[in-house]
């Protein structure tokens, strides 16, 4: 993930923040929006978007590190999240999570040193008779066992060369992958 | 032409529904038959996704679980005149008896229809509630909602007509306010606990009824203006919703002139930022503001101080989708279901290692043990169940003991437990108790929204003793300790995070301490 062009950035922003200002209590939409665009929220755009909502920036980092969901920093390519509440615990989450993180050598929250994948914990994604469950990007997964874990991440880092040679968004990239 | 329905459901996507849906149309191209695809709602029978159902002149015949290599077979042994010579051949859906023998009212739809179809929608009575609202005075709604006896569905079990009425009469005139005069409905949609999907289901099943009973809120206590707040781990729920409120508001649904009648109802989407606290409904009120997602202290009430400043009614997905049958059918129909003072019908979630896994719709007073064996089968992993956790993460673990305790909200209550959001999640005797106790301080841990003390730092503290009784330091004064801590947060913190994370801890603790008193494994899980 490369820093977006700071112009780039800022004629994005200026587009975001009219699609968004408006709505009642938009920080979160607007923040989502940003985060949607660039793949995180990026510390530069704060300043503008607590002067649109007419807030102070402190407000806004407060929110943006008040959820799980936003990230001040770019992610891995993909983002692995797997559920760690209780119904996928009761269906072998505990040893999957195990199996994960030595299969990639990070913990949660870290991104592999080839930047192919942050792995992220979930609580729960509302498909909890079919877990362990797992989510890359807008996709969910179920019955995911240590094998079946293997086989998505082989999936996910078997990527032609000359995709690899381009900065994407997580977004674009699993739209990529799944046009293959 | 045949209708073959395959499910747009999480579950059914998280199993590959997809893939079969893409080879069955592959399929029929090729074969050139006299079928269309049809993708629906799941039935809820998760255990058998993806489950593939074809319209026969008798009803629909089921055919799970499966797996794209199996059309072509399926095909060949003549599945879209719904024969049951395949091995995979579940007969006729409605006769399938873990769905012969719910009582479904809310998920009437669900799996029936194309959740996007209105026209599908009004053919199985959707609508019907509305058009009756529109002919009624708003007082009268709310008298049909209290006579249903209808009580919120998130876990509170707060009364849902009271609730109505004190926003019907709340004064909305709030000078210099942004908002005066306006009044709010707010679909809390933040479905968090583990263990429950029942309003994911509905929503990517049957969204027009919640959309419908949102309307219906909004006519009897006044209120233009709808926001249903989403959880962000629902990505499939939000592009169904999103579409069903576009096709609504095309209809006259949703809008400026409801079906004609002068009439003004917006609904709109927030999505939630992976944040359990939100689904606290104070706290999801100051996120859909656009703040933090910190609780509130109450008094002031939503209802008279809510969103924006101005008097709200919120309710849970499954209570607001109950509306349109209650004004379809009248409050007393529905009040004639459950028992004693939990009336009408409680959408089951059964989750975690149970061999038949899905949503029971059932009249209140099935005892646990039914659902756990008649339902779900026992458990899939073939072991014997241990521990049962209903209500969600907050909810207490219950033993076998306890498994003839009616569902219903006082009796549970008196058995130390919660019927909560309808949640249980079964564990076979593999579990560590002790590691369960953990997790409940853990996810405390990570999810409170850092008001109250007791949860804040409570949580943290309550990792690390169990950690200490786990590793046998000083264990009888730690256990002490422990249950102090519990005593401290339950007596000291605002809301139910901080307040009822004692309840999986101390349940654990009560009904399985021999796990507390064995080495550990090292395996701490997440």
């Amino acid at each position: 993930m490369q820093e977006p062009n700071i112009n780039d950035q800022d004629d994005r922003m200026t587009q975001l923040i009219e699609q968004h200002q408006h709505l009642p209590g938009a920080l979160l939409p607007l923040l989502h929006a940003v985060q949607q665009t660039f793949g995180y929220i990026p510390h530069t755009t704060v300043p503008a978007i607590a002067e649109a909502l007419a807030l102070s920036r402190a407000e806004v980092h407060g929110v943006i590190s008040f959820y799980h969901g936003f990230r001040s920093q770019p992610c891995g390519r993909h983002l692995l999240q797997v559920c760690c509440a209780e119904a996928c615990q009761a269906r072998g989450s505990r040893e999957l999570v195990e199996h994960t993180r030595q299969k990639l050598g990070v913990d949660f929250h870290q991104t592999t040193a080839d930047g192919e994948i942050t792995l992220e914990p979930v609580y729960c994604l509302g498909n909890c008779a079919t877990g362990p469950s797992v989510r890359i990007g807008d996709q969910i997964l179920g019955r995911v066992d240590p094998a079946a874990m293997d086989r998505l991440l082989d999936d996910l880092t078997r990527v032609p060369l000359r995709f690899q040679s381009q900065p994407m968004t997580p977004e674009t990239s699993d739209t990529k992958r799944g046009a293959q | 032409m045949i209708n073959v329905y395959v499910p747009r459901d999480t579950t059914a996507l998280s199993l590959g529904a997809d893939a079969v849906a893409d080879r069955l149309a592959r399929e029929i191209l090729q074969r050139s038959l006299s079928a269309q695809l049809v993708r629906n709602g799941s039935r809820g029978l998760f255990w058998l996704e993806p489950l593939v159902e074809v319209d026969t002149p008798q009803g629909r015949v089921a055919y799970g679980p499966v797996t794209p290599d199996d059309i072509p077979a399926l095909l060949d042994q003549e599945m879209l005149d719904g024969s049951n010579s395949h091995p995979l051949c579940q007969g006729y859906t409605e006769a399938i008896p873990y769905l012969q023998s719910q009582q479904r009212l809310t998920f009437s739809r669900v799996g029936i229809t194309d959740p996007l179809s209105i026209a599908d929608y009004r053919n199985h009575d959707g609508f019907r509630g509305l058009e009756r609202a529109l002919t009624l005075e708003a007082s009268q709604i709310v008298d049909e909602v209290e006579r249903s006896g209808l009580r919120g569905r998130g876990g509170a079990a707060f009364p849902a007509g009271r609730k109505w009425r004190t926003v019907l009469d709340a004064d909305s005139e709030r000078p210099g306010q942004p908002w005066s005069g306006h009044k709010f409905i707010v679909c809390n949609a933040d479905e968090g606990d583990s263990g429950t999907f029942a309003d994911r289901l509905l929503m990517e099943g049957d969204p027009y009824v919640l959309i419908e009973g949102m309307v219906i809120a909004g006519l009897a206590v006044g209120a233009d203006t709808g926001f249903i707040y989403l959880r962000s781990e629902y990505p499939n729920a939000h592009r169904i919703l999103t579409e069903a409120i576009t096709r609504a508001e095309a209809e006259g649904y949703l809008g400026t002139n409801l079906l004609g009648s002068g009439r003004t109802f917006h609904l709109y989407i927030r999505l939630g930022a992976e944040a359990y606290i939100c689904g606290e409904e104070t706290a999801m009120l100051d996120s859909l503001e656009g703040k933090r997602g910190m609780v509130r202290a109450k008094p002031p009430l939503p209802a008279h101080h809510g969103a924006f400043g101005q008097p709200t009614v919120v309710n849970n997905v499954l209570t607001l989708a109950a509306v349109p049958t209650i004004l379809a059918e009248g409050g007393q129909a529905y009040a004639d279901y459950g028992m004693g003072r939990s009336r009408g019908t409680q959408p089951f979630q059964l989750a975690g290692n149970l061999a038949r896994g899905g949503l029971v719709e059932l009249a209140f007073g099935v005892t646990l043990r039914s659902l756990l064996y008649d339902f779900g089968g026992g458990t899939e992993s073939g072991r014997p169940l241990r521990a049962v956790q209903v209500g969600g993460p907050l909810g207490a673990y219950l033993p076998e003991g306890h498994w003839d305790t009616p569902m219903d909200y006082e009796a549970m209550a008196d058995a130390g437990g919660m019927v909560g959001h309808g949640g249980i999640v079964a564990f076979d005797d593999s579990v560590d108790m002790a590691q369960q106790a953990r997790f409940a301080m853990e996810f405390c841990r990570v999810e409170s929204c850092g008001k109250c003390t007791p949860c804040r730092i409570g949580a943290v503290r309550g990792v690390e003793v169990i950690d200490r009784i786990i590793a046998d330091q000083d264990r009888t004064d730690n256990l002490a300790l422990l249950q102090d801590l519990c005593h401290t947060m339950e007596m000291g913190s605002l809301c139910a995070m901080g307040g009822m994370t004692p309840n999986p801890v101390r349940s654990a603790l009560q009904y399985f301490p021999d796990d507390f008193a064995r080495p550990t494994t090292g395996n701490e899980g997440g």
